[in-house]
């Protein structure tokens, strides 16, 4: 039988990858990937404690909307600023944008 | 075994080896494509939650609307040079370190927890789901205000892309 041990395990994976790409990636469009992959582990255990804990009850479903409406937007800014600093300065590399680095 | 159980470690499987992709794949548009692998299996696993209105918002706004914007931008801001470098920074097995400590904690928690083995309870019958959802969203009683406030969000977000992208001509 599925138990909720499963989905946990496998969001805290995704999870853990997403980081990993956040953190060591170069480019900034890798970064705003590994942020979409930790969002859906996220959705995933908001969702997976709805269906094991309370399925009678709708909240667990309506936070995992509103993350979604949050990624949703999160991603249209990020890549509308990803775009603007390619155009002034001719890269999206993380480490070479450190116009505020003293 | 159980069928359940059965599709769930293949979609984990498939799922997890494409994230893996995702943060390492050197092309971008590759690690774009399996994004798109990566959020199918999501969307497969919150079908087997019975959550399935999810799967379908899954499909038409992470992978119809976010996947594709993905594209878009990494194809607008391609550059030779810097896809012949490496594509990870100096610190990255200290990054993959944290990760793995991480998630060695995180399933270590969760082991000392006592509703880590529940099981997969009946759904009520009798009971839509979808229908309960909409109404809750926009009900008094239920999360009005989280959902207008989200409505907010995506419209200052919606404006506020189109002013930071404008190409400004002097």
């Amino acid at each position: 039988m599925i138990s909720l041990s499963y989905f946990l395990v496998f969001a805290a994976a995704l999870f853990c990858i997403g980081l990993y790409g956040v953190l060591a990636r170069k480019n900034a469009i890798a970064i705003l990937m590994g942020i979409e992959l930790m969002l859906n582990a996220v959705i995933i255990n908001l969702i997976a404690f709805w269906r094991f804990r309370s399925p009678e009850m709708i909240a667990g479903q309506a936070f995992a909307v509103i993350v979604f409406a949050v990624a949703a937007a999160e991603v249209a800014v990020g890549l509308a600023l990803f775009i603007s600093i390619y155009r002034r300065r001719n890269t999206i590399a993380a480490d070479e944008i450190d116009l505020l680095k003293w | 075994m159980t069928v359940l159980q059965v599709i769930f470690l293949i979609t984990a499987v498939v799922t997890l080896g494409g994230a893996v992709m995702v943060v390492t794949a050197r092309n971008l548009i590759h690690a774009a494509l399996w994004l798109i692998l990566t959020l199918f299996g999501v969307a497969v696993l919150y079908g087997l939650l019975n959550a399935t209105f999810f799967t379908v918002i899954q499909v038409v706004i992470y992978i119809g609307a976010i996947a594709i914007l993905m594209i878009f931008a990494i194809m607008l801001t391609r550059r030779v040079k810097q896809e012949a470098g490496s594509s990870v920074n100096k610190g990255w097995w200290l990054a993959g370190l944290m990760s793995l400590v991480l998630f060695t904690a995180l399933v270590w928690m969760f082991s000392t927890w006592s509703g880590f083995q529940t099981t997969l309870p009946v759904m009520p019958a009798n009971v839509d789901t979808i229908k309960v959802l909409g109404t809750a969203l926009v009900s008094p009683n239920g999360y009005v205000i989280p959902f207008e406030i989200a409505s907010v969000l995506l419209m200052a977000a919606l404006i506020g892309a189109v002013v930071v992208a404008w190409e400004r001509k002097s």
